[in-house]
């Protein structure tokens, strides 16, 4: 029982980070039609800021603040300079594109900093707070849950009830329209990736302490598991991100807790093949009459 | 329709012009060398090296190559081995064995190397035996602790350097059976044959029963919670680790985090405390009392003359690159190839290496014998514990030297030699 | 639509590939049949021209095109995204491995046996792209991307998992025979690498070339470009991408094997995501649709590596800087490289070459 509430508590924390990650791929895909492959590559380029930030003012928090900005800008200087350019008659182009932009980032990522691991700091304690003879939650994963509850439910908010929401969602779904209509189409979108790779940014950020440290690769394996996370809950669901990434990071944990750590790959790909087996756009897949 | 088919010939000529064109320019480059061995000039020896430099698994790796290369620099400019200049060709592969058979055949069959050297990694140099062995070409030193290279009888040219994994995992239990009897034993390890060959050693000296709890990881996975979770409940107060440096760091920086704080031993791949404490940062004073073993000088240990030598080649000659255990080895590794190429004697050959490898009795800056001979390609023999204590990582106690069988572990103890006044090996 | 469909490239390259089908189909076969004995010859003639390194390249452009040709024909062709491809090479790459040590441990020699041995891998990596065919025909665009993905990150895992059959990380030597002693006891091995390989791509492709053409080859491009026209022309469309992707999983299979065969050795390592990733730049950069696209996709996988290390040698820098550049400024000349080639020529290499070629044609008449 108590290695079940163990496995538990920390795959739900890992889950949380996954679940936000997937909810900045799932901002983009909404947005743009675009999986954004480069995501762990700029999130990993804005945790370098934050990293030259806090090492310079020894502020833990500035750089925290400057890893989201840097994220925002860094996606829409993505937007404009790159992506606006790419011809997206084929999806795949703009997949090849950010594949590039990976490689792009990574390896100036390795000319400026080294392709030595940089400590990523924790900003609270991480060992946990024992509650009736029970470890469960540290000062760390709660800050990590309360942060990215404040970012699901302020994005949610964001399209649900603002004006601004409503144009990029209108700006997604139907960009004739919405330009005929008076909207900014080409400034939603932008601002759309402006928002996911801020997101993408906070998430490396909550991530990275927990793994091996800052590195030019270091977010690769987290964007693998994010990217199966929002398949899983379907790629047009926010909500679908979020409990994709909470069932990946339960699994995983379970996983290698009961079964062995060489084993959760093989456990994704089951749990991929039977959830889009049943539900071929994901588990909050809007159910729409198909083509035929 | 023939249109297709033109083209598909104009392009087909075109690679062939392409590489015939490549082809002739790599004949001329080798053609005027005139001598008989490959890579040797009468002021030349070639020699190659494949390293990661890039990618996730080069943190730390890519250090090694360039101090080798600083090394013989540091000999060029003294006037060399022979009055032959060491000319040292890194190539990097990613840490992807597919790319090792690319460079390594292009280190073989384009630059005509004398001998590849150190080439890093288990399952990157696995893959190159074969063909290094086929085209005869001296494969010494290899960067791992892997068994493998010592099979004289099947791989002839191919010796080893570090000192393999069962040796460090039986040097490490013997510490835990004589000064922390009693205590209950786990172990983690990597899930391939770094992790396998090192429990073997340790259940060797301790018994297969006596390890309490034993765990495996995988690089592609850095949640070791569930692990380290496990030897927390089973009550665990040594935990041995056969883990490369980041994950070191991930089980001790997660045991803490679980308020678990057991006596760490590591093996000597993930036991180097500037690296584990660059990575844990400000959390580096969980490293306090960490046991692990080396074999070379401690990088910090600046009274020691291999490392006043060493620093003044990295100072001259590198750039005064950050100075750690990797610069340490790639260092050893140069002194002890140059050591190697003044005992073949003036007259170079690929036979002569070998034979004056499998000669052995090379005295460098290593602690523990080098183990060489004709039925022996394994590197060095024995290991010497290291504990951190305020911060600095410091031997203590004898150096060891045990063997990959059934052997005991005993101390070693002839004295250390110093290196030669101007830091370049002379004939013996 | 066409967001969840993984390609649909210009029309202009539709039409082209359309034309040939009015032609009768025996010249059709003729005509590629005589197309590789050309290509077979001067791949014998270059392999007597250039040295052994090369000869060594070429045989591993070979491999690879094996693999890219058939993700072209299942991405360019039928539409359907693959980021696993590298799972299924390896899935050859490990049959072949076993075959061989089961014959070598049995003692038994012969030429025959590696003949064999790949037609095993074939049929193995068949039996694998069916299964993930099956489950790739009911899903479309980034979820298929998602679960081949997944298959690519199972590679490793399984390695390391049964290493009892796989050994691990460390993966298995591959015995293979030297050249027959009828070529003479001092004939090159990288040679004979090059015509075992170079034979056995040129048969695949002849087959691909001639599937592409047949019937199937215009259901496979009906139902890339609409699903619903296909479906009322009376094409089953989820047979026809599965056929695609067993297909495709047949040459990916070849290629992994024949890898095996010439780095005589095989691990997880050499298989991973990041090859599966390559293959796809690799298509979509030569050319995406195309047997020539692939070709020079194939070209690209192995002069990247070689030209990753000459592009640092031509800087003289300090060796703190050289240590930061060496590895990374090669790759960040190419992510640059493969954007502005996507930005300003979508249709790959080959895309460029057509162009290049119309435009002289035009002049010319």
């Amino acid at each position: 029982m108590d290695r079940f509430v163990f496995l538990t508590v920390d795959g739900l924390s890992r889950g949380a980070v996954y679940a936000a990650f997937a909810l900045a791929l799932v901002l983009i895909w909404r947005a743009a039609r675009v999986v954004n492959f480069a995501q762990g590559a700029m999130a990993v380029a804005a945790a370098y800021v934050a990293f030259t930030v806090s090492t310079a003012t020894g502020s833990y928090w500035l750089g925290f603040v400057v890893a989201i900005v840097a994220g925002l800008l860094l996606g829409a200087l993505v937007d404009r300079v790159v992506m606006r350019h790419v011809d997206h008659a084929s999806p795949l182009n703009p997949v090849i594109v950010a594949l590039g932009l990976v490689l792009l980032i990574q390896a100036v990522l390795g000319m400026v900093y080294g392709n030595e691991f940089r400590p990523a700091e924790a900003p609270l304690r991480r060992s946990a707070l024992t509650v009736g003879g029970f470890a469960v939650l540290s000062p760390y994963d709660l800050f990590v849950f309360a942060t990215i509850g404040v970012v699901v439910s302020g994005l949610a908010w964001l399209f649900a009830r603002t004006p601004v929401g409503l144009r990029m969602r209108a700006a997604a779904f139907a960009p004739e329209v919405s330009r005929l209509l008076g909207v900014n189409v080409g400034g939603m979108l932008t601002l759309g990736w402006a928002l996911a790779s801020g997101v993408g940014a906070l998430a490396a950020m909550l991530v990275l302490p927990t793994e091996l440290g800052l590195h030019p690769h270091a977010m690769d394996l987290v964007f693998v598991s994010a990217f199966t996370a929002a398949v899983v809950g379907g790629l047009d669901s926010p909500p679908g991100a979020v409990v994709g990434g909470l069932v990946v990071g339960l699994l995983l944990s379970y996983v290698s807790g009961y079964a062995g750590s060489d084993l959760t790959p093989l456990a994704v790909l089951v749990l991929l093949l039977a959830v889009l087996l049943v539900r071929p756009g994901g588990l909050f897949a809007p159910v729409v009459a198909r083509r035929v | 329709m023939r249109r297709l088919a033109q083209r598909g010939l104009a392009i087909a000529s075109t690679i062939a012009l392409l590489a015939a064109a490549a082809g002739c320019s790599g004949d001329n480059g080798s053609g005027p060398g005139g001598a008989s061995v490959p890579g040797v000039t009468d002021t030349e020896i070639t020699v190659g090296t494949h390293m990661p430099l890039t990618g996730p698994a080069s943190a730390g790796y890519s250090k090694i190559a360039p101090a080798t290369k600083a090394y013989f620099d540091y000999v060029n400019a003294n006037g060399g081995v022979h009055g032959r200049k060491i000319t040292y060709k890194i190539m990097d592969d990613g840490y992807n064995p597919a790319n090792t058979q690319q460079v390594v055949r292009q280190l073989v069959l384009q630059d005509k190397v004398f001998a590849v050297l150190n080439g890093l990694g288990t399952p990157t140099h696995t893959g190159v035996l074969d063909f290094l062995k086929s085209n005869r070409v001296p494969d010494l030193f290899v960067a791992s602790g892997s068994r493998s290279w010592d099979q004289p009888d099947k791989y002839p040219g191919t010796f080893g350097f570090n000192p393999d994994y069962t040796i460090e995992g039986k040097i490490l239990a013997n510490y835990a059976k004589r000064d922390l009897a009693g205590q209950k034993v786990c172990f983690l390890g990597q899930d391939d044959d770094f992790g396998r060959d090192s429990l073997a050693g340790v259940e060797k000296v301790l018994g297969a029963a006596a390890v309490a709890v034993k765990q495996t990881y995988v690089t592609s996975n850095t949640n070791v919670a569930p692990q380290i979770g496990a030897f927390k409940a089973a009550g665990c107060q040594v935990v041995m680790l056969a883990t490369v440096p980041g994950f070191t760091a991930l089980s001790i920086g997660t045991a803490a985090r679980l308020g678990f704080k057991p006596q760490w031993l590591v093996s000597n791949v993930g036991a180097d405390h500037p690296t584990l404490a660059k990575q844990l940062g400000a959390a580096a004073p969980l490293l306090e009392g960490m046991v692990g073993t080396n074999y070379l000088p401690m990088q910090n240990d600046t009274a020691n003359p291999w490392i006043q030598l060493f620093t003044k080649v990295n100072k001259e000659h590198n750039g005064d690159a950050p100075f750690d255990g990797n610069t340490v080895y790639g260092m050893s590794v140069g002194y002890l190839f140059v050591q190697v190429l003044l005992a073949a004697g003036k007259d170079l050959t690929r036979e002569k290496v070998l034979g004056a490898v499998q000669k052995g009795g090379f005295q460098g800056p290593g602690l523990a014998p080098l183990r060489f001979s004709a039925t022996d390609h394994s590197g060095y023999g024995g290991q010497r514990l290291s504990r951190v204590t305020g911060g600095v990582q410091s031997y203590f106690g004898p150096t060891y030297e045990t063997d990959e069988a059934d052997g005991s572990v005993n101390e070693y103890t002839a004295a250390p030699a110093a290196p030669p006044a101007n830091g370049v090996p002379t004939v013996s | 639509m066409s967001a969840t469909r993984a390609a649909l490239p210009p029309r202009h390259q539709l039409a082209e590939a359309g034309r040939p089908v009015d032609r009768p189909r025996g010249s059709t076969l003729l005509r590629h049949l005589a197309v590789v004995l050309a290509a077979g010859l001067l791949l014998v003639a270059v392999s007597y021209a250039v040295e052994p390194f090369r000869n060594f390249q070429l045989a591993t452009v070979a491999a690879y095109l094996c693999a890219t040709a058939g993700l072209t024909v299942l991405t360019g062709l039928n539409g359907q995204l693959s980021l696993g491809h590298g799972a299924l090479m390896a899935t050859g790459a490990y049959t072949v491995a076993l075959c061989q040590n089961a014959f070598a441990d049995r003692g038994m020699t012969g030429g025959w046996l590696l003949v064999l041995s790949l037609g095993a891998a074939i049929v193995s990596t068949v039996a694998v792209g069916a299964v993930v065919g099956v489950a790739a025909a009911r899903l479309r665009g980034p979820y298929l991307a998602g679960v081949t993905l997944a298959v690519a990150v199972v590679v490793p895992a399984l390695a390391v998992t049964f290493d009892g059959v796989f050994n691990g990380e460390q993966g298995l030597s591959v015995p293979v025979e030297p050249p027959p002693l009828a070529l003479g006891p001092y004939f090159p091995y990288e040679r004979w690498q090059l015509w075992l390989t170079g034979a056995a791509t040129l048969l695949a492709l002849l087959l691909l070339a001639n599937l592409i053409r047949s019937r199937y080859g215009r259901t496979f491009r009906a139902v890339r470009d609409d699903e619903v026209a296909a479906r009322l022309a009376g094409i089953h469309v989820a047979r026809t991408q599965v056929l695609a992707f067993v297909v495709s999983a047949a040459t990916a299979g070849l290629g992994g094997a024949l890898l095996a065969v010439l780095a005589l050795s095989v691990s997880p390592g050499a298989f991973s995501l990041t090859l599966s990733l390559f293959l796809l730049m690799a298509v979509v950069i030569g050319g995406l649709g195309r047997l020539a696209g692939a070709l020079w996709g194939a070209i690209l996988l192995v002069a990247l590596p070689d030209l990753t290390h000459s592009v640092t040698e031509l800087f003289t820098l300090s060796p703190a800087v050289a240590q930061r550049l060496e590895g990374n400024l090669p790759l960040a000349i190419f992510g640059v490289t493969l954007i502005v080639v996507m930005i300003a020529a979508p249709g790959g290499v080959q895309g460029l070459l057509s162009r290049l070629g119309r435009r002289l044609r035009a002049r010319r008449s």
